[in-house]
């Protein structure tokens, strides 16, 4: 068996917020191999964000969180590791893309500027190797005459092209994990069709393993190879995606499966 | 959670400081509120607290602190307490009044100027640079010169200097407010448009302008004691902080105290407000929606 | 033969020029008839003119020219009184319900608001009324003392749904209202939007950018693109013989909660139109033709009730799907 990337055990977080702890994430485990796509499926609230954001050591703004557990990467122990090699950690070998591209993107920088500062941090290269590095990676995920894009600022670009300026930035320095939350929530859904292309794309050209997370099954169905169903902060349903898409076992998972809308039904306005 | 989760690159210790600001905020607050407190009891009930009446002179000048005077006499022997608690009503005064007549004014202007924008929020804002572009020494000294140093020309015209800055701070939120879907709501359900300014997007740009008051009364207090000692004050013989400063100037060696008592007083008041303008604008979170 | 409850005949919204750039002609020459009952759906991507439409139907943006007719009577050009007073009829429901209730309101102040404007209750009956709409919608009458933020997404735009409801309208229009929800909140509020549809007999608008949803509610579905309705049609033939590539387009993008088959989907390589003059009509549209340089294209019939706007119509090749 190969030796999980990332190894994730009874992963505990607690907010405290108006001095009262609230447990989000209740107790979960699950591993994923290198290479590999994992989906996580559940409703707002339900600790998915959550956790993707645990990996990376990242808590939401304006409260404060207490984690519990473990996460292992490669081996080592993310949630004991000290602030600078878990900054190392972050961007370099795990990045996130996530729902909102516009507030992930500094607005007053050139959207080549924030991919050079990326590559110049974490990979070392000099500013002129990393401003050819960031035009490769404009045209990688798909931008039109990336040479003269990489000038452009955020705001230039429209929704969809700000999410792949933000998937080249994520994927700049090779990382061997990539965790999108949301990542095509805030779209529509022709440039989320196309948005899912480029990160099936990406994941064989480069390698990585792909954490999916979700509130619509419909994202997840093409995309990868293990699903974990979320509620109330656990883990309620796993398993290999055509299976659990076929005969799901969880009412709560059957529910979520029930409410994607559909093409093919025959079921209109009375 | 989707909303509270929105664009946070946070790292754990930053996002730990956020409820320590806010505790520290309230106590901000709570401390601007008993020194503003102290201030409202002296203004209101001033001469009755006075161990003294604040006029009337008696041979002992210049007298150094004593178990009678305990901040001593001043060059005609009135007491420097009693003329420190009254004086501190006639600046206080001023300063409460010009300051609601100016936020009474900001907000009718900002709302409207904001709100209904085009030629209208043109005409306003155009008028308001002027006043603004005038010093506000300039200014109330060209108006008492011109019209006498009363106290209500004293109190319009550090209301007007004021207005300016107070409507900026109302008509910056009004802008970005009027486009929220909730007054677009509330437009689709035919409620009128004045209704809508006053109940719709008034309360939601409250905060900063809680805070740009706070600041202004400061402000205020040392433009009050600044024109008094200048001698466009209040007319003598009742006493404020100004024109203390003013008197004790040139005994300043043989009295210090004369000079440092209403020196600590207005510092008292500035502060005051400093600290709840401060408080508040972290308590408010006034950048946040 | 009887006018429909709401018929728009060519409407059209310009922003004006500014900064040098040139006027935005964000709505084009739009026609359609909504009767009582009914759902329009009306799909497109976002910058297509879809919430702008909305917008200019209900007034809430000055069409540049055009005709609304809501029940007989005219409103474009209607004076602000009467114009409000028409409110009555015609409600909006927003896409955020983060956003589009007044955030230091209760919930019972927020319904009472639009009964007191319109006098619809007597002052002594808006409380009673304010439990009723409650009801209508699902929620419990006793929590109408407390405030927007204290209730989830889906509850929010149950109440958004109940105040646009507090007037008894013939027509709303439901600017994408379930797109900021879950997936099972979304479909609670379809079905909450239906029933009410078949209880009160009401007319929607339904603006969404995806197909998947106007299948449940529309009884005919209108796609937009470009600012322009590129097909309309009743919603068996849109969704079983569309016309227009960019319909097509639309319909292959729904993602398909069936993992062997959309997997096939997303490893055809992807056809990729080039939107970027899409917004500001000059450019090309999906098959790549600028409209701007020459003329729009005509209004071809596919099949009575079923028309489509696109210079390649009819195809040369009908054997291409």
């Amino acid at each position: 068996m190969v030796e999980p990337l990332l190894s994730v055990r009874n992963l505990t977080a607690t907010f405290e917020r108006h001095g009262a702890p609230a447990r989000v994430v209740n107790g979960i485990s699950f591993d994923i191999a290198p290479g590999e796509a994992v989906g996580f499926v559940g409703e707002s609230g339900c600790g998915k964000s959550v956790t993707a954001r645990a990996i990376l050591r990242l808590a939401p703004e304006g409260s404060s969180i207490a984690w519990g557990g473990h996460i292992l990467f490669r081996g080592q122990d993310l949630l004991r590791l000290d602030d600078a090699a878990m900054t190392d950690i972050r961007g370099r070998h795990i990045a996130m893309v996530f729902q909102d591209p516009m507030s992930s993107l500094n607005p007053v920088m050139s959207v080549g500027a924030q991919i050079d500062d990326m590559l110049i941090r974490h990979a070392g290269l000099s500013r002129r190797a990393a401003r050819r590095r960031a035009i490769e990676l404009l045209d990688l995920v798909g931008i039109r005459e990336p040479a003269s894009r990489a000038d452009d600022h955020p705001h230039q670009f429209s929704g969809g092209m700000r999410q792949r300026v933000l998937i080249a930035i994520a994927v700049s320095c090779q990382p061997a994990l990539l965790i999108a939350d949301e990542p095509t929530t805030a779209l529509d859904v022709t440039v989320q069709a196309q948005i899912l292309r480029l990160l099936m794309r990406l994941r064989r050209e480069l390698g990585m393993a792909l954490m999916l997370i979700t509130h619509d099954f419909g994202v997840i169905a093409g995309m990868v190879e293990r699903v974990h169903v979320m509620q109330h902060g656990a883990i309620v349903e796993t398993g290999a995606v055509d299976p659990l898409f076929a005969a799901p076992r969880h009412a709560y998972t059957r529910a979520l499966l029930a409410a994607v809308p559909r093409l093919d039904t025959t079921a209109g306005p009375a | 959670m989707r909303g509270s989760m929105r664009g946070c690159r946070m790292t754990e210790a930053a996002s730990l400081q956020a409820p320590r600001r806010r505790t520290t905020a309230q106590v901000l607050v709570t401390i601007g509120l008993a020194m503003m407190a102290v201030l409202v009891v002296v203004a209101l009930f001033g001469p009755a607290i006075a161990p003294y009446n604040p006029t009337k002179t008696s041979p002992a000048s210049l007298d150094g602190p004593t178990m009678a005077h305990w901040l001593g006499t001043d060059s005609i022997g009135r007491d420097v307490l009693s003329r420190l608690i009254v004086g501190g009503r006639a600046t206080l005064l001023i300063t409460f009044v010009a300051v609601a007549i100016s936020l009474a004014a900001g907000l009718i202007l900002g709302l409207a100027s904001g709100y209904m924008g085009g030629a209208v929020d043109l005409a306003i804002m155009r008028v308001l640079d002027v006043v603004f572009a005038f010093p506000v020494f300039l200014l109330a000294i060209a108006v008492v010169a011109a019209l006498g140093p009363t106290l209500g020309n004293l109190i319009l015209t550090i209301a007007v200097v004021y207005t300016p800055t107070l409507a900026r701070v109302v008509r910056g939120p009004v802008l970005s407010v009027k486009r929220w879907d909730h007054v677009e709501a509330a437009r689709s359900v035919g409620i009128g448009e004045f209704t809508i300014a006053v109940r719709h997007v008034l309360p939601l740009v409250i905060s900063p302008v809680l805070v740009q008051t706070s600041l202004t009364l400061a402000n205020t207090i040392f433009t009050v004691t600044a024109l008094s000692f200048l001698g466009l004050g209040p007319p003598p013989p009742d006493p404020n902080w100004g024109s203390m400063l003013a008197e004790a100037r040139q005994f300043m060696e043989l009295a210090p105290l004369t000079v440092i008592g209403p020196s600590l007083a207005i510092v008292f008041a500035s502060l005051t407000f400093i600290v709840l303008a401060n408080g508040l604008r972290d308590l408010l979170d006034v950048t946040a929606r | 033969m009887s006018e429909p409850l709401l018929r728009v005949r060519d409407l059209c919204v310009t922003f004006p020029a500014r900064r040098g750039r040139p006027p935005v002609r964000a709505v084009e020459h739009l026609s359609f008839d909504i009767a009582a009952g009914q759902t329009l759906g009306l799909v497109g991507e976002s910058g297509s003119g879809k919430t702008t439409a909305g917008r200019a139907i209900l007034q809430l943006q000055p069409p540049s020219s055009g005709s609304v007719r809501l029940l007989g009577s005219e409103i474009v050009g209607m004076r602000s009184a009467p114009l409000r007073a028409m409110r009555r009829h015609m409600q909006l429901v927003q896409q955020n319900p983060y956003s589009s209730l007044h955030p230091r309101m209760t919930v019972a102040r927020i319904l009472a608001e639009p009964l007191a404007v319109h006098r619809s209750v007597p002052p002594r009956q808006i409380a009673e009324r304010v439990a009723e709409l409650m009801t209508l919608v699902g929620m419990d009458p006793s929590v109408v003392h407390r405030y927007p933020h204290e209730f989830s997404g889906g509850q929010r735009q149950r109440i958004v749904i109940a105040r646009a409801l507090a007037v008894n309208p013939d027509f709303v229009v439901c600017d994408e209202p379930v797109s900021a929800l879950d997936v099972r909140t979304q479909a609670q509020i379809v079905e909450l939007l239906q029933r009410l549809q078949e209880r009160l007999r009401l007319s929607y608008l339904f603006i969404a950018h995806d197909l998947a949803i106007v299948r449940a509610v529309a009884h005919r579905v209108a796609v937009m693109y470009g600012g322009r309705i590129v097909e309309l049609g009743d919603a068996a033939q849109v969704y079983q013989t569309p016309a227009h590539p960019y319909t097509r387009n639309l319909l292959d993008a729904v993602p398909l909660p069936d993992p062997a088959r959309q997997r096939d989907r997303l490893a055809q390589p992807a056809e990729e139109p080039d939107f970027r003059g899409h917004a500001g009509r000059v450019g090309p549209c999906v098959f790549g033709k600028d409209h701007a340089a020459t003329d729009t294209p005509a209004w071809h019939e596919v099949s009575p009730g079923h028309g489509v706007s696109c210079c390649f119509w009819p195809p040369e090749n009908p054997a291409r799907r």
